[in-house]
């Protein structure tokens, strides 16, 4: 096994929007995990996602196992949102004055802000918010280089980057390739490669 | 990943660890009908099905995927049918007759379930069959469990000569954790229907249901669940952890173990409570029960869907009042934990906590408060919605507008799938009864047949291309034959879309990708010899113009079919028809008095309102270029 966690079970939620490649990284994750000798559970909740709906992954990371796939409230150590308004949702009700964030502040409206019937609220109000409820948040606009990389579900793997670049869990890049090299067609391996190491980047910046 | 090698350890999803225990026990015949979390289970089989020497097929109905699955019992080979939870209903009436007179080959149902309906219309609980059918019921408690479970229950039923049956909830099929494989057997067997024998002789006699015949049948199926009971008194697969003598003892099974697990650590309660955690749930091992109820007195009893351990346990306690005791009882009844909707490790805190008298708290006031004040503020909810270029959207337009032009307050009858929706804003509330799969189609059938009783509503109902061959065509004949007022509207996406476009009868292949013919949706309607018409829902003006006619035309079933491959689905292979265009001149937002038809009412998410310049915007990346938003504009600023 790796080093030992820094919290044991780590609890780790990604969320975000169907069709942001949430359920992807919550299993490179995983398997990045197991690779290193630990015991993992990842609570889905994907039912509407081909529709729009919020997507969230509970990964509940641990030396000895047995955890549940739904994440007590209040619990999280670590929230990443590929999307900022599903940051808010999460940490409502699994933040802490603890937990950390990283956050995608590229926005995905809502229908309901589509049509003008809801307002999405502003971006510097939305930071405001996600630090008032974090004890640490980094935030990146991931869609620009994602788009570069030729699609902007590359943003995924950029945030899994930003994720191994805190150092709160075991996520090295030789075994992040042995793992994506696993997940996705030869092709596109490099792509993949390059928006972890620019993920790593990223949360550099911020510091 | 299913064909990894022995003693690898994978993270897999609990429907991915059910199918490698079905390989491992050298499942031969996988049946099923698509729904939410079952799905997975078929799927992943179909993928190996060449190398694993598979059957696997996608069938009509649950009642027939098992029927087909029996066949593969009684022709000695392992069988497996999976379905969710309303399918058990579905197949309900050949499951008692089978369960009646027993298996040959391994004969395993799946049952996925889904507690708190994450995705379904109900939260059924199949596992009342096993006890009112009277067959064995097993429920893995997490991901290995799932696996080796599966595995499991075809040596069982094997060893028992009966069906049984595996039962899992969304949280688990749909979750993932670490998976130990073990060996897949390589024997090829051969099959044979024998029924040479006696109608007695459940191994080579032939299987008759008679009358004659119910008195031996059911006491040999008696005898068989007695088996199993006292194989289940040993089963690792129940398991006491805890204190001899326990302030509190916890019964549970499924995944509910886990949120039981987990609250006890975060309480650090292990010194003084106790969990029984049962896998086989029916029958009850009643000997491994009446040792555990006699070792305290509060029984606090924890699972998902109705009390179904609940009463059986209290059943039993009674029973064994004199070795055991008096009890007083926790669960779902009492409102120790709320009576529906599924569970979760807070409220097994709570639920400890008021047992025990004790008080906890992680997250403070102050915080709480906070996140709600933001929440409200900042994260209003996702509403659901079809796909940008669903054609779904553009029928129930349709619908909905013919509707309300024929002006005699008709409405449309439902069922499930995608189209669903169309009972929400997405499809402008055009569905008013949404219920099971096919209950739109008979519900139509009932209210064109109430005209007698003054009813002069135009009725209308609705069904998709698999849900028409599942359930509607018994219900449709139903309608031809009794000469309903009414009319059924096809909405064929060329696929079940909702669970990731399975095939259907009208598909080109099957699950396992081979060639298979196509059953023709018109030329069934046709053969019933009433008037069929066709329509595509994205051209808005022909269609509309076949329904305001068919809505004239009463006094017998009518049907509309409105053909459109589904926006996600792989035909379309993200090509646009139309390249949209608005003209800026053209789009007056309220000056125009349309008031903003297209993103106020439309709502195709293609289309955006920009609030600046109060015009609507195309987003290039969401459009499909369907085109029908152009039809939508009555200033015709949208361009195709
Ligand atoms: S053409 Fe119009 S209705 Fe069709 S997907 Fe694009 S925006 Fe939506
Ligand atoms: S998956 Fe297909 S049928 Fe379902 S909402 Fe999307 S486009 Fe419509």
């Amino acid at each position: 096994m790796g080093k030992k966690l820094s919290c044991d079970p780590y609890n780790l939620i990604i969320a975000g929007v169907g069709g942001q490649g949430n359920v992807l990284a919550s299993r490179v994750v995983g398997d990045m995990m197991i690779h290193q000798g630990y015991k993992v559970t990842i609570g889905e909740t994907f039912g509407a996602s081909q529709r729009g709906g919020s997507v969230m992954s509970h990964l509940r990371i641990s030396a000895r196992g047995g955890f549940s796939p739904q994440m007590p409230k209040g619990k999280a150590h670590m929230v990443v949102a590929l999307e900022p308004m599903e940051a808010i949702r999460v940490l409502a009700t699994y933040g802490n004055p603890k937990v950390k964030a990283l956050c995608n502040t590229r926005p995905i409206q809502s229908v309901g802000v589509i049509c003008g019937d809801q307002i999405y609220p502003e971006k510097k109000h939305i930071i405001q918010w996600i630090e008032s409820l974090c004890a640490n948040a980094g935030f990146f606009d991931t869609t620009k280089q994602a788009l570069d990389l030729g699609d902007s579900i590359f943003g995924n793997i950029m945030a899994l980057g930003a994720l191994a670049a805190t150092g709160d869990l075991p996520m090295p890049l030789n075994i992040f390739k042995t793992v994506i090299s696993k997940k996705v067609v030869p092709a596109k391996i490099a792509t993949n490669l390059k928006a972890f190491g620019i993920g790593m980047e990223l949360i550099k910046d911020k510091k | 990943m299913l064909e990894a090698k022995k003693d690898f350890e994978a993270l897999l999803m609990g429907n991915d660890a059910i199918a490698r225990g079905a390989l491992e026990a050298g499942v031969n015949v996988v049946t099923g009908y698509p729904g939410t979390p079952s799905s997975e289970i078929v799927e992943q089989l179909a993928k190996v099905a060449e190398e694993s020497n598979l059957y696997v097929e996608w069938s009509v109905n649950e009642k027939v995927a098992l029927e087909v699955a029996a066949a593969g019992s009684y022709a000695r080979l392992k069988s497996m049918c999976v379905m969710k939870q309303v399918g058990v209903n579905v197949a309900a009436d050949s499951l008692l007759h089978i369960a009646e007179y027993g298996t040959r080959g391994g004969l395993v149902l799946v049952s996925c379930e889904d507690p708190g309906a994450l995705s379904s219309t109900n939260e059924g609980d199949s596992r009342p069959y096993a006890k009112m059918m009277e067959f064995p019921l097993l429920e893995p408690g997490d991901f290995q469990e799932a696996k080796d479970m599966a595995k499991w229950a075809f040596e069982l039923s094997e060893d028992i000569r009966n069906i049984v049956m595996l039962r899992s909830v969304t949280r688990l099929s749909h979750a993932s954790g670490n998976v130990i494989m073990g060996e897949l057997p390589k024997d090829r067997p051969k099959a044979a229907f024998e029924f040479s024998s006696i109608p007695m002789d459940q191994m080579k006699g032939p299987i008759l249901a008679f009358p004659t015949l119910v008195d031996p049948l059911r006491r040999r199926q008696l005898e068989k669940l007695s088996k199993a009971e006292k194989i289940f008194e040993g089963s690792p697969f129940n398991k006491y952890t805890g204190p001899a003598k326990p302030e509190l003892l916890i019964i549970t099974s499924s995944v509910c173990k886990l949120y039981v697990q987990e609250a006890l650590d975060i309480l650090g309660l292990w010194e003084r409570v106790g969990l029984l955690k049962l896998g086989t749930t029916w029958p009850l091992p009643s000997k491994l029960l009446e040792q555990h109820l006699g070792i305290c007195e509060k029984i606090f009893i924890v699972e998902e869907g109705t009390p179904f351990l609940e009463d059986n346990i209290k059943a039993l306690a009674a029973e064994k009042a004199k070795q055991v005791g008096i009890k007083t009882f926790f669960g779902r009844k009492d409102g120790t934990l709320p009576p529906v909707n599924e569970l979760n490790p807070d409220l097994l805190i709570k639920g400890i906590n008021f047992i025990l008298g004790e008080s906890y708290q992680f997250v403070s006031d102050e915080y709480k408060a906070k996140a709600l004040e933001i929440i409200a503020a900042g994260a209003p909810v996702r509403e659901l919605t079809f796909c940008p270029g669903c054609p779904h959207r553009a029928s129930f337009w349709l619908i909905n507008s013919a509707l309300k032009l024929d002006n005699r307050a008709g409405f449309l009858c439902g069922d499930i799938g995608c189209y669903s929706l169309g009972a929400g804003p997405c499809g402008f509330s055009t569905i008013k009864i949404l219920q099971a799969m096919g209950s739109g189609m008979g519900m139509a059938s009932g209210f064109g047949k109430l005209d007698k009783f003054g009813m002069t509503q135009p009725i209308m109902a609705v069904c998709g291309d698999s849900t028409f061959f599942h359930a509607v065509i018994p219900a449709l004949v139903n309608a031809v034959h009794n000469r309903s007022d009414m009319i059924l509207v096809v909405l064929d996406n060329s696929g079940t879309a909702m669970t990731g476009f399975q095939p259907h009868p009208g598909s080109p292949s099957g699950a396992i990708g081979t060639r298979l013919p196509v059953l023709d949706i018109e030329k069934l309607c046709n053969s019933l010899n009433v008037r069929v018409e066709m329509g595509d829902p994205f051209d808005l003006k022909g269609t509309r113009e076949t329904m305001l006619d068919l809505l004239e035309d009463g006094g017998n079933p009518r049907v509309l079919i409105l053909k459109q491959p589904c926006a996600l689905s792989p035909i379309k292979k993200g090509q646009k028809m139309y390249e949209m265009a608005i003209d800026a001149n053209l789009c007056l937002a309220d000056l125009c008095g349309c008031n903003k038809l297209c993103t106020r009412v439309f709502k195709c998410p293609g289309l955006i309102w920009d609030t600046q310049k109060e015009k609507v915007r195309i987003d290039e990346v969401l459009c499909t270029g369907c085109g029908v938003c152009a039809d939508i504009c009555p200033a015709k600023a949208i361009k195709a």
